[in-house]
């Protein structure tokens, strides 16, 4: 492999990572913060790539679309928890994962019923559909390296968020001790809603960053889901920085993978899953 | 004690009444849920004595049926016992090695793993020149039940086809039933209720849980085996998270911890799936919202209704 | 197996435990004899429970060893330490409420010969984890309430349970975290007799916050603050001692004598 060939394949490792790692760090932080196993994460990716289709298709603009689907993103999951997942603080595991299992259900049969079931595309805007050339014959698509830069742009955000301020302080609180939490006079309902809805905008922003590089299908949502859990798992649940090491880890064994060892390239990021169970069956970073 | 078993072989004697009918559709459906009623039992063994719930059960069942299906030779039958062997064999083998490494997490992680190690399985025939890729195997030719030279019975008559999963049905539940009130079961069921006082009073709870996993895998592979004669073709769907869901659901429908209510829980699945898709081809977005439901406005979840019902039929009649 | 009275079974040799940047517990000795009841006394977070728990096998100590009749167990876990044959009781109720008094500690019974293979006989015609169970329930006095299901017990019952459930064990060494906690008076008295029965075939470690009641069965008493042994003695000793008097004044439990 000459030096080009590996940059393009390291840049689209970390392109890769940096968006699943979008989409994991939700899945961690509604784990770690509120204890629920959500099933139906995948799904939110694939809401928030038909969610760029529909919206770019209408307004013409990519865009548009996503300053649309952002705040359209947050409310539809605030929505979301204020009436399903608020029950399930309290069930036990298999009750979560029965209901999110269903709700996958319902969310892919209205995806059929209101887009249908064909494959899509999504344009690039015109500022970044070009390439950047790397050598004679190969070149980068600046699109890729915008959506690693934003994602880059977000993990720092998010750090800052919890890290820096009264309500990141207020969520990891939340996920020492609720009662706690709530005899100090904070409103912890409040708290899981918000970082309930910030974990389906991150996941539904990362399928909108992706919809013009991976196109928009069906079952789009079921392969990050389980890719998401096996991050979570490398990482640790609940943590943040675990989910983006695990993501980039991910990210590189994957894609170097297909390029490798295509025959095989499906299996490799299990195997790294299986050898970190080996070695820290509860994650790299796990929390506590 | 007693009216359970007058219950049991009513059940049974209807059941065994199927084929009488004539009616091929029902017969074949009724095998479809029997078969079910296995593979619903085998993760029962898990989810409600052990307490570790698994979301990649189908695996076990694929890899069995895959295993009828690579091994039947071409255009001729292979033997039945050789096959029931070889497919229960494989899927054990596959449950013990995933076990190893998924009994060392716990909660979360173990249902995120297990459905992780399911996705590879799937994988593997999906992607690899291993299964036929996405188009699935035929097994051509049903299987002979040849023992030595005598045939007991002939598997392209559709009745004895209809038995034969009937009979390893109940061999299925007579097996459970007895190791479950065994020493081994007794631990599993210990294990449920509280691993860490297991632990602490002498027992090592890795080699019981790996145990029961193995075991589960064992029987799930008997219902992927049954699967793949009566139906003849084979696809990398059975190992899809959608039937490890759809087991789960049975389990939980037919209440957690009871074998015959799994079985049940597998015909109440099978119903609601045939009657939402006549209604209609999202019958999915039906089913969805009834566990959505279910799980909302029944406390005490789906595992509910099971003691409800019966307390309703039990009236103010003698409590047992 | 000799059975000299005062044999030393258990030993625990400069354990220390670190949680991070805390350290639970800090160069602890403790010496288990058999025929005693050696009971671990300190103020809330003085480093009982941790101290207990190493001993037990649920917590690895930081450094330190601990042996069992000679041998070094250190890196033995709790399944492994029960087979030796030390057994334990929580402070927290950990019994499995679901089942009977008698499954509760045949099923501790069982666990000393453990035959996962015999997939055929049924658990509950096997006589040998019966009758054992049925003795350690009697000795535990709990006979009257064989057949009620556990989650049913009274508070003090339950701890009764937990006694039978180790004594179900054949444990040698046994550790007892707060065996009294929550009793009324006659409870504690009964729980008391229990223990003085017990006492002459085993050693037996008390965690105990509260000296009323363990006084008169005590043989030696290890006093624990801020994870260090204060003073370690007889109870004459310890009940004369201005230091443990101090320790005490100013937390929030009293040591009355």
């Amino acid at each position: 492999m000459d030096f080009a060939s590996f940059l393009i394949q390291t840049l689209n490792s970390l392109q890769y990572g940096l968006l699943l790692f979008l989409v994991a760090s939700g899945l961690t932080l509604v784990f770690g913060i509120m204890g629920i196993i959500n099933l139906a994460h995948g799904s939110f990716y694939m809401i928030g790539a038909y969610l760029a289709f529909v919206l770019s298709s209408a307004t013409g603009s990519l865009y548009m679309a996503i300053l649309l689907g952002v705040p359209l993103s947050l409310a539809f999951g605030a929505l979301l928890e204020w009436a399903f997942f608020s029950h399930l603080y309290k069930r036990d595991h298999l009750e979560q994962v029965l209901m999110t299992y269903g709700l996958i259900l319902i969310f892919e049969e209205l995806r059929s019923l209101l887009v249908g079931d064909d494959v899509h595309g999504v344009e690039i805007p015109a500022l970044f559909s070009g390439s950047i050339p790397l050598s004679d014959v190969l070149s980068y698509p600046v699109y890729r390296l915008v959506v690693s830069a934003v994602c880059i742009v977000l993990a720092i955000a998010l750090y800052y968020v919890i890290q820096r301020t009264r309500l990141g302080m207020m969520i990891r609180a939340g996920n020492h001790d609720r009662t706690m939490v709530e005899a100090l006079g904070i409103n912890i309902n409040m708290i899981y809603r918000v970082v309930f809805a910030l974990g389906f905008a991150l996941a539904a922003l990362a399928g909108m960053l992706a919809s013009p590089i991976s196109s928009v299908f069906p079952n789009m949502g079921s392969h990050v889901l389980i890719i998401s859990f096996v991050i979570v798992v490398i990482g640790g649940i609940g943590s943040v920085w675990g989910a983006l090491v695990a993501a980039l880890i991910v990210g590189f064994a994957d894609t170097f993978g297909k390029v490798l060892v295509p025959e095989i390239s499906g299996m490799v990021v299990y195997i790294v899953m299986a050898a970190v169970l080996l070695w820290r069956p509860e994650g790299i970073f796990k929390k506590g | 004690m007693n009216s359970q078993l007058i219950f049991k072989l009513v059940a049974l004697a209807l059941l065994a009444c199927v084929p009488l009918t004539g009616d091929s559709f029902y017969t074949e459906l009724l095998a479809k849920t029997l078969i079910l009623g296995i593979f619903a039992m085998s993760l029962d063994l898990l989810v409600g004595f052990t307490g570790l719930v698994s979301f990649g059960h189908a695996a076990y069942f694929g890899i069995a049926a895959y295993t009828v299906a690579l091994l039947s030779p071409g255009y001729e039958a292979g033997n039945l016992w050789l096959l029931l062997f070889a497919s229960v064999a494989c899927s054990a083998l596959a449950a013990l090695f995933v076990g190893i490494f998924v009994l060392r997490t716990k909660g979360i992680y173990f249902i995120m793993v297990t459905l992780a190690f399911a996705q590879l399985a799937f994988f593997i025939f999906h992607d690899t020149p291993l299964g036929g890729g996405s188009d699935g195997v035929y097994v051509n030719v049903k299987p002979s039940a040849s023992i030595g030279g005598w045939v007991p019975f002939d598997l392209d008559t559709q009745a004895h086809l209809y038995y034969f999963v009937l009979v390893l049905l109940v061999l299925v539940y007579l097996f459970l039933s007895r190791i479950l009130q065994s020493q081994f079961g007794r631990v599993l069921v210990g294990v449920k209720s509280n691993e860490h006082r297991m632990q602490s009073m002498g027992y090592k709870t890795f080699g019981y849980k790996l145990g029961a996993f193995t075991l589960a895998g064992g029987l799930a592979g008997v219902a992927g085996f049954l699967y793949a004669i009566v139906f003849g073709f084979v696809t990398p769907e059975l190992l899809s998270w959608h039937q490890s869901g759809n087991v789960l659901l049975m389990v939980i429908l037919g209440g957690m911890g009871n074998l015959i209510g799994v079985v049940a829980g597998a015909f109440a699945f099978i119903s609601m799936q045939e009657i939402f898709a006549s209604w209609t081809k999202h019958w999915q977005l039906v089913m969805g919202g009834v566990i959505v439901a279910a799980v909302l406005f029944l406390p005490g979840g789906l595992a509910a209704i099971p003691g409800r019902i019966k307390r309703a039929l039990q009236g103010g009649g003698n409590d047992e | 197996m000799s059975n000299n009275q005062h044999e030393t079974l258990l030993i625990a040799e400069k354990i220390t435990r670190r949680f991070g940047g805390l350290v639970a517990n800090q160069d602890v000795d403790v010496a288990l004899k058999r025929g005693t009841v050696h009971v671990l006394l300190g103020p809330n977070g003085a480093g009982k429970s941790t101290c207990i728990n190493m001993l037990s096998g649920d917590l690895p100590p930081s450094e330190g060893k601990i042996k069992f009749m000679g041998r070094d167990i250190t890196g033995l876990n709790a399944a492994q330490r029960s087979q030796v044959g030390i057994g334990r009781s929580y402070q927290r109720t950990n019994i499995f409420p679901k089942f009977t008094v008698l499954e509760n500690v045949r099923l501790a019974a069982q666990s000393r010969r453990q035959q996962p293979w015999r997939i055929f006989s049924k658990a509950m015609e096997q006589q040998w984890s019966l009758e054992k169970a049925r003795a350690s329930i009697e000795e535990a006095g709990l006979g009257k309430k064989i057949d009620w299901i556990s989650g049913l017990l009274s508070h003090g019952e339950q701890r009764q349970l937990e006694i039978a459930m180790v004594l179900a064990t054949d444990a040698q060494v046994m550790l007892l975290d707060e065996p009294l906690a929550g009793m009324g008076s006659e409870e504690s008295a009964k729980m008391v007799e229990v223990l003085k029965r017990l006492k002459p075939t085993r050693a037996i470690l008390l965690v105990e916050h509260d000296m009323d009641a363990v006084f008169a069965v005590a043989d030696t008493i290890t006093v624990m603050v801020n994870g260090q042994v204060l003073e370690s003695g007889p109870p004459a000793q310890i009940k004369a001692s201005v230091a443990v008097q101090q320790a005490y004044l100013g937390s929030e439990d009293s040591f009355h004598v």
